[in-house]
């Protein structure tokens, strides 16, 4: 029994040096540099500091709040337009038996893609000039859309580009769902008559609660975290009609090598975005699993 | 009879479209990785293919694909290598070895909290350590970076893999007399290797993927494929065959796994969320 209790530490101990050395200590030093000012001589961090002030500067910043703004909107309408057609496809391909596998190895195809080629492959398709989406609007005689570079399309449009990256996402989890539900329930149903939709609304759903709302919640953390096809088709732009906040964060950090104020930025971000997760799992948690 | 009939003909009309909205764009970059620059900027549908692009990708002297080939397969190999030695005996170790629970959900909590924030938020402090330790540019900072990034998945996958392993094998093991570690080795990891592979292959996808961490923990000599492919499109004149070419050939390990072990994957990506 001892040596089972000296193994419950060596073993767990790895990922906690892990999680120490390379999550906490920098999130330490990220708050450290967040009240100071960084300069950098001849690749050497001079730091001098400066207290709250960067934090107050955040809060003001119109990037961020425009960013902050955009993220929300690229979250919720991506994720909401996901689950709806993700779901649909789900339901679909659980009424084939024996094309469901082909299907299936085709609407996961997506998933698996670097974010930098899905990316690549919707700038060639949105290109004003030579897209294909504008060739085909050609042969009905409309006038090509400049999709990526109108402020009043491009956030639509990478919208759209996430839509068809995570669709497929949120189909293998809800067929994986759909596939492990009770059948004798819907015997039932369907010898007391209920109609598909009755069946939809009265059965399925409600069973596959517990896999929408954590789906939900996984869709959502990832469309917060968007940064690498925004960077490859937008760069935030036109103007700041696709700003989003992992976008804003490189942009003071990195481009314009704000150190301090970006790492201020970084936390106000990181701790807001860990406390909207504790409550939003502590919520989905009460009313889905039973347990 | 006849309402039957026409909800066939409309799922397979719904899966079809969808099967061709997914495909479609794979099958666009892939046609235009063969386009000379010319006929992609004239938007020629009929033309005649060339390995031109390719050839410039892979062997012309201004391109580091390759080396930017070799480095992702040095990353998320060595990266995944990590998740899964850590991962796995962090999971037994809370699956199995008697925490106290609020130990497991204070560290279940930690990871999850850490899984859900923008990796962009950490990359400006290890950009400012590895620089400082002398790091920066060097394999070690992007595979820890990626190690640690995905080690919330990884223990969240073998946690729930260890789950479903019977007490039973176990404790006839410890009854034997085998240690900690050769309980784990011998009786556990075999019955959870379905679980490993299924772990890998996604620790490993993710790595190979990952865009944000590599581009500013690396410069020219350990930059990934990503940053690769993000390079021809960013420079003055977009390079579009070459990026076609670069994101086609970006794509083959997936693609090779998929064939593979479909399973595996689908597996792994269910598993945490589906119990």
């Amino acid at each position: 029994m001892t040596t089972r209790n000296a193994a419950r530490y060596w073993t767990l101990a790895p990922a906690l040096v892990l999680f120490g050395a390379v999550a906490l200590l920098p999130i330490g030093e990220l708050v450290a540099m967040s009240v100071s000012h960084v300069d950098w001589v001849q690749g050497q961090a001079h730091w001098r500091f400066v207290g709250m002030g960067q934090y107050a500067r955040v809060l003001g910043d119109a990037l961020f709040r425009t960013g902050a703004a955009n993220t929300l909107v690229f979250a919720v309408g991506g994720v909401v337009v996901q689950m709806l057609l993700g779901f649909a496809l789900a339901l679909l391909t659980t009424r084939v038996a024996r094309t469901r596998v082909i299907y299936r190895t085709i609407f996961i195809l997506p998933i698996l893609v670097p974010g930098i080629v899905i990316g690549a492959m919707w700038k060639l398709m949105y290109n004003f000039d030579f897209g294909v989406l504008n060739q085909i609007l050609a042969l009905f005689g409309v006038h090509p859309v400049d999709w990526l570079g109108n402020t009043a399309t491009a956030l639509a449009a990478v919208i759209a580009v996430d839509v068809w990256h995570w669709t497929p996402f949120v189909f293998l989890l809800m067929l994986a769902g759909l596939e492990s539900l009770p059948q004798d329930v819907y015997e039932a149903a369907r010898v007391d008559g209920a109609t598909f939709v009755q069946e939809l609304r009265y059965v399925t759903l409600p069973l596959m609660l517990p896999a929408i709302l954590v789906t939900l919640l996984f869709r959502i953390i990832v469309g917060v975290k968007v940064f690498d096809e925004i960077y490859l088709l937008t760069g935030g732009g036109p103007g700041t009609s696709t700003e989003v906040v992992s976008y804003t964060i490189f942009r003071r950090f990195f481009t314009e090598g704000q150190t301090g104020y970006g790492s201020a930025m970084s936390v106000v971000v990181l701790f807001a975005l860990a406390l909207l997760f504790i409550a939003a799992r502590t919520a989905t948690r009460q009313r889905g699993t039973p347990a | 009879m006849n309402r039957a009939k026409l909800g066939t003909v409309a799922v397979h009309a719904g899966l079809i479209c969808g099967a061709i909205i997914v495909l479609f764009p794979f099958a666009w970059i892939a046609l235009a990785a063969f386009k000379t620059q010319i006929s992609l900027l004239m938007g020629q549908v009929a033309f005649t293919p060339t390995l031109a692009n390719f050839d410039e990708v892979l062997f012309s002297g201004t391109s580091d694909y390759l080396a930017n080939y070799r480095n992702s397969l040095v990353i998320a190999t060595s990266s995944t290598l990590i998740v899964l030695a850590v991962a796995t005996l962090a999971a037994y170790s809370i699956e199995r070895l008697e925490w106290p629970r609020w130990v497991v959900h204070v560290f279940l909590l930690g990871a999850a909290v850490f899984n859900a924030v923008p990796a962009i938020t950490l990359v400006g402090p290890w950009y400012v350590v590895s620089r400082a330790l002398g790091l920066y540019n060097t394999y070690p900072a992007v595979i820890l970076a990626h190690a640690t990034l995905n080690l919330p998945i990884g223990i969240w996958l073998m946690a729930t893999f260890m789950r479903e392993v019977p007490r039973e094998l176990e404790e006839a093991a410890w009854i034997d007399g085998c240690g900690t570690l050769q309980t784990l080795v011998r009786v556990v990891l075999p019955v959870v290797m379905p679980g490993i592979a299924a772990t890998a292959i996604l620790v490993f996808i993710h790595s190979w993927n990952e865009f944000v961490v590599a581009l500013n923990l690396t410069a020219r000599q350990t930059a990934t494929v990503p940053v690769a492919i993000a390079k021809y499109a960013q420079e003055n004149e977009t390079k579009y065959g070459a990026m076609a070419a670069g994101a086609v050939l970006s794509t083959l390990p997936s693609l090779v796994l998929l064939f593979f072990a479909q399973r595996a994957i689908v597996r792994g990506l269910t598993a945490g969320a589906i119990r």
